[in-house]
Formats: structure tokens, C-alpha cells, sequence
């Protein structure tokens, strides 16, 4: 696929799919881990952190030339912060379900490390239409991860997908799906059916998907960084 | 030229042992349990066990054909894995959990670790515990027997009410298809340790520590303990079965002496823990996977000093000293 670097097409793809914060980069595992107990609330978990993505990368793409090198981090909390306080009122005052089911998790999304993991590899480079997309396509990415675990996770735990039943009446729900082991159940399968299939992931690095400049690159683990270092 | 002069390397002498042996005496071991279940708790148990036996075994052969892998049911290793599950499972369990519970433990605790001998926990516990907390109503739903569904004793000591000891032995109480007489697993045991596939010390020392903490913990509470009340926690529950067969796992529990005696007591604290100060009436499988976990760093605290090393520390006061 020859899309132009940085337009928003391109920005897009590489969020959902080339790049895709949780099945590729394997960032922000403690809400995915946390919160996909029913597809519902991932698809909030994953809307909400992809509403303060798009904005906190559009405004620190924006400062990018003004907030000195030293406090950056500071800064960055400061701006991510706010909009995270922003999206929290609006989602007590309007979807009052899924605020009370995400709980603490909510606040926490400040601390994500998608969302400063892009300001600092993304938007502090890149002008500000590309950072917003980037936000976006990164933003729909997780949202996408959230969902499928959730509605796998509800699928076998409760026999349900978004609240309505799919399962025969005699399927006996497998109640540790919804509990914390079953996160891990579900990412790891997952995981190992992108690799079976040969799909980007963390662990599967080629130069067919990678090219070596992703923000996982940033992290010594990434082999393929180091080949291009040499 | 004869074959007496052939020159070869070490090893020269080698056990007739292997792990087939090994297995078969683990099996031989466990029968009275599984018989006695069968004759309190009738064909039902039996069903249950071949069912779980059948899954273990082809969930193996089935995750080698796929993976192409070489095929090691023939270890039958599998069959202890299926026997223990089955040993630990209600009576009333409809069909599909001995099935499902026999996937979970060689498929992923097993297999996806790298198969026998590298699995970090108990496959066949760590499956009970999977199914406990999928399906904890239809895992605790105690069998009846004459008729009468009937709590297990250790259900029956949080209420006060202590099961007489000859029960205890028989087995003629509620309970798990594998765990209610005492006789039956004393039988394993013994053989076991004539065979020395296990060494006596792994099982006394569950057994002992939790006897020595349910006593601490009870006597902490302000509750006083009687000789009727320890011999329920000691013959009970499945405190017996797990010390004797799945606390001497070889893959899960250290192997080092002191190790062993270490890994011991961690099983006995946690269970009486979770029994006299937790919520739960039983609490010897939980106990039992937990310690597994912590196996690494017993084995790293109690590895032996080889002959002729001297430690660190009293090396160099003697460097020290030398100079």
C-alpha cells in the first residue's frame, strides 16, 4: 500500500492496523487488561482515551515549538491532564453507566503511556493535522483492541455480546473470562493467532512491517532497531 | 571383537527406571483412592474419571499431531494428570467438566509451557482451580450420599459439627471422588515411598505444618482446638490427597531436601490460612499452586553447598584474615 507519509490516510492505517497500540506496540496494557470485561466497556475505555489522544496530540503538535526540552514531560502531563478531566465530566454527566464501570480507570487514563508515548514520539515532531490523525488512527486502534477482548471476554464469560445474549440457553457462562485471568487468556491467544498468521505484532518483527522507525523502535527491545543502529 | 571391550562414554550404569515406571506406580498408587470413590459414590465417579483420563490423554495426542511434535502419551503422564483431576472433582459434575477441565490442564498449563517436566504449576490442580472459579456453583455442589445431599466434614466442622474419625478413614463421608478415605490414600502413600518415587518428607511436612498452623491461627482467633477438629483438617478435606500427590509433583516442587520441607510448609501455611483465617472451607489446592510459583526461589535459598566450595562471606574472612 503507497500511502503518502504523514497524510491522514496514512496515519489512520498505521494506528488501527500497522501500529496498533495494543496488539503491536503492547502499550497501555493496564486499562486493556483492566476494563475489556464486557465489549461495552471497552468500546468506552477505548472512545474516551482516543477523544483525549486526538486532542492532547493536536495541542502539544501545536506548542511543540514552545515547550522547552527540559519540562516537556511536565507539560505534556499538564495538557493531557486536562482534556482527561474534560472527558471525565462529560462522561459522568452523560453516560453515567459506563462511567460508573470504568471507575478509577477513567483518571487514569492520564498516565497511559499510548497517549504520551505518541506526544513524545509523534506529536512533538509532526505538524499538527498529521498529530491529530495520529490521535485518531492510534485512538481507533485501541478502541478496536478493547472491543474484540471485551466481546471475546463477554462471549465466554457471560454468553453475551454488548448485552444480548448469543449463547443457547445451556451454555454454562466461564466466569474466570471476566475475571482478571481471563484478560490474559484472551490478549495471549490473540496474540498468538497474529502471529500464526503472520499479522504485525510485537513479537513478530519482519522488515515486511517493520521498517524500523516505529515507536517501538524507541525501546532497546526491538531487534530490528538495532540491526539499523549497526 | 567382543562386545565386552566396547569403549563408550559415561553414564555406564543406568536405572531401569524411566518415566513410564515412574507414572505406572503413580497410578498404582492412586487406585484405592479411585476405587473407594467409586464404591461410596457409585458408576458416576467411575464415569467421571474415565472421562477425565480420556480427555487428558487426547487433548496430548491431539496438541502433538497438530504442532507435529513427537508423540509422549505413552509416558502416561497424562493418565496421572487425568486421574488426579478426576480424583478432585464432585461426583455431580456433569459430563463436560472432566472433559473441559482434562483440556485446560495439559493443553495450557502443560503443552504450552513445553510439555512434561516444564510446567511452572500443577496441571491437574491448576485445572481444578480454573473450573472452581468458572463454575464455582456446579464445583461445590456437594453428592449425596443415601439419598441425602450432605456437606463435606470440613464444611460441617465451620458449623461445629465434627465427623467421626472411623468415617474419616472409610471414606463414608462427602467429598471429592478421590479425597474422602483416609485408608485409601495412606495405601498410595506408603506404597509410593517403598517404590521411593516419593521421598516421606514431602507429604509430612504439608501435613505436619498445617496441623501446627490451623492450631496457631485457631488459638490466635480466641477458639479453642480439639484433637476432633485437627482430624478433620487432617483427614477431611483433600489436605491428604494433595500432600501425597500432588505437593510431590516432581516438575512443580523443589528438589532440593530442604527445599522440599520449605515448599512444605509454605503449602501448609497457606491452606491453614485460607481455611481458619479466609473465607474458604478448603483451601489445599489454592495453597498447593501457590506454592508452586514460589518453587524458584526455595530452590535458589536451600541449593546444598558442593563439596569443597566455601561461601562468599567466609571466604573472604579468611582472606581478610590472611592478610
Amino acid at each position: 500500500m503507497a500511502l503518502k507519509e504523514n497524510s491522514p490516510a496514512e496515519r489512520l492505517y498505521n494506528g488501527i492496523l500497522k501500529e496498533n497500540p495494543t496488539f503491536v506496540l503492547m502499550l497501555g496494557m493496564c486499562p486493556t487488561l483492566a476494563v475489556t470485561t464486557s465489549a461495552i466497556n471497552g468500546v468506552g475505555m477505548g472512545l474516551s482515551t482516543c477523544a483525549v489522544l486526538m486532542m492532547s496530540n493536536l495541542i502539544i503538535s501545536l506548542l511543540r515549538k514552545f515547550i522547552p526540552e527540559r519540562v516537556r514531560m511536565p507539560a505534556y502531563i499538564v495538557v493531557v491532564a486536562s482534556f482527561v478531566t474534560l472527558v471525565e465530566m462529560l462522561m459522568q454527566a452523560y453516560v453515567r453507566p459506563i462511567y460508573t464501570a470504568l471507575g478509577l480507570y477513567i483518571p487514569l487514563i492520564v498516565v497511559n503511556c499510548i497517549i504520551l508515548g505518541r506526544a513524545e514520539s509523534y506529536a512533538s515532531k509532526n505538524p499538527p493535522l498529521a498529530s491529530f490523525f495520529d490521535g485518531l488512527g492510534m485512538g481507533l486502534g485501541f478502541t478496536l483492541a478493547l472491543t474484540v477482548i471485551g466481546a471475546v471476554r463477554e462471549l465466554l464469560g457471560a454468553g453475551e455480546i454488548f448485552g444480548f445474549r448469543v449463547m443457547p440457553e445451556s451454555f454454562e457462562p466461564v466466569s474466570i473470562m471476566v475475571m482478571a485471568p481471563g484478560a490474559f487468556f484472551v490478549l495471549a491467544v490473540l496474540t498468538a493467532l497474529q502471529n500464526r498468521f503472520h499479522a504485525p505484532s510485537a513479537t513478530n518483527h519482519g522488515d515486511k512491517f517493520c521498517s524500523g522507525n516505529c515507536a517501538g523502535c524507541m525501546d532497546k527491545s526491538c531487534h530490528i532497531s538495532e540491526r539499523s543502529g549497526e | 571383537m567382543s562386545s565386552k571391550f566396547n569403549v563408550s562414554i559415561s553414564p555406564h550404569i543406568r536405572s531401569r527406571e524411566t518415566t513410564t515406571t515412574i507414572m505406572l506406580d503413580v497410578i498404582i498408587a492412586l487406585l484405592p483412592s479411585v476405587i473407594v470413590g467409586v464404591c461410596v459414590f457409585g458408576a458416576r465417579a467411575f464415569a467421571i474419571t474415565m472421562l477425565s483420563v480420556t480427555s487428558c490423554v487426547a487433548s496430548e495426542y491431539i496438541y502433538e499431531k497438530i504442532l507435529k511434535k513427537p508423540i509422549t502419551v505413552t509416558d502416561l503422564s497424562a493418565v496421572v494428570t487425568g486421574l488426579i483431576l478426576a480424583v478432585n472433582l464432585y461426583s455431580t459434575a456433569p459430563w463436560w467438566i472432566p472433559v473441559l477441565g482434562g483440556a485446560f490442564a495439559i493443553i495450557v498449563v502443560k503443552m504450552l509451557f513445553g510439555g512434561i517436566g516444564q510446567n511452572v504449576m500443577n496441571p491437574a490442580l491448576t485445572a481444578r482451580c480454573f473450573l472452581l472459579l468458572s463454575f464455582s456453583r456446579i464445583m461445590t455442589d456437594f453428592p449425596s450420599l443415601d439419598g441425602v445431599s450432605k456437606a463435606t466434614p470440613l464444611a460441617l466442622a465451620k458449623e461445629g459439627v465434627y465427623t467421626p474419625v472411623s468415617d474419616l478413614l472409610l471414606g463414608t463421608h462427602s467429598g471429592t471422588i478421590g479425597e474422602t478415605s483416609a485408608v485409601a490414600i495412606i495405601i498410595g502413600a506408603v506404597y509410593l515411598c517403598a517404590r521411593k518415587i516419593i521421598k516421606p518428607r514431602e507429604p509430612l511436612s504439608v501435613i505436619i505444618s498445617t496441623g501446627i498452623f490451623v492450631t496457631v491461627f485457631n488459638l490466635i482467633q480466641g477458639r479453642e482446638v480439639t484433637l476432633d477438629y485437627l482430624m478433620v483438617h487432617m483427614l477431611g478435606g483433600g489436605l491428604l490427597l494433595g500432600a501425597v500427590f500432588m505437593a510431590s509433583d516432581y516438575a512443580t516442587t523443589p528438589v532440593t531436601p530442604w527445599g522440599q520441607v520449605v515448599y512444605g510448609c509454605c503449602v501448609g501455611f497457606i491452606t491453614a490460612l485460607i481455611r481458619c483465617v479466609g473465607g474458604g472451607t478448603e483451601g489445599v489446592s489454592y495453597a498447593i499452586i501457590i506454592s508452586n510459583i514460589l518453587t524458584p526461589l526455595i530452590e535458589k535459598a536451600t541449593a546444598p553447598r558442593p563439596f569443597g566450595v566455601v561461601k562468599e562471606k567466609k571466604k573472604r574472612e579468611e582472606e581478610a584474615d590472611a592478610k
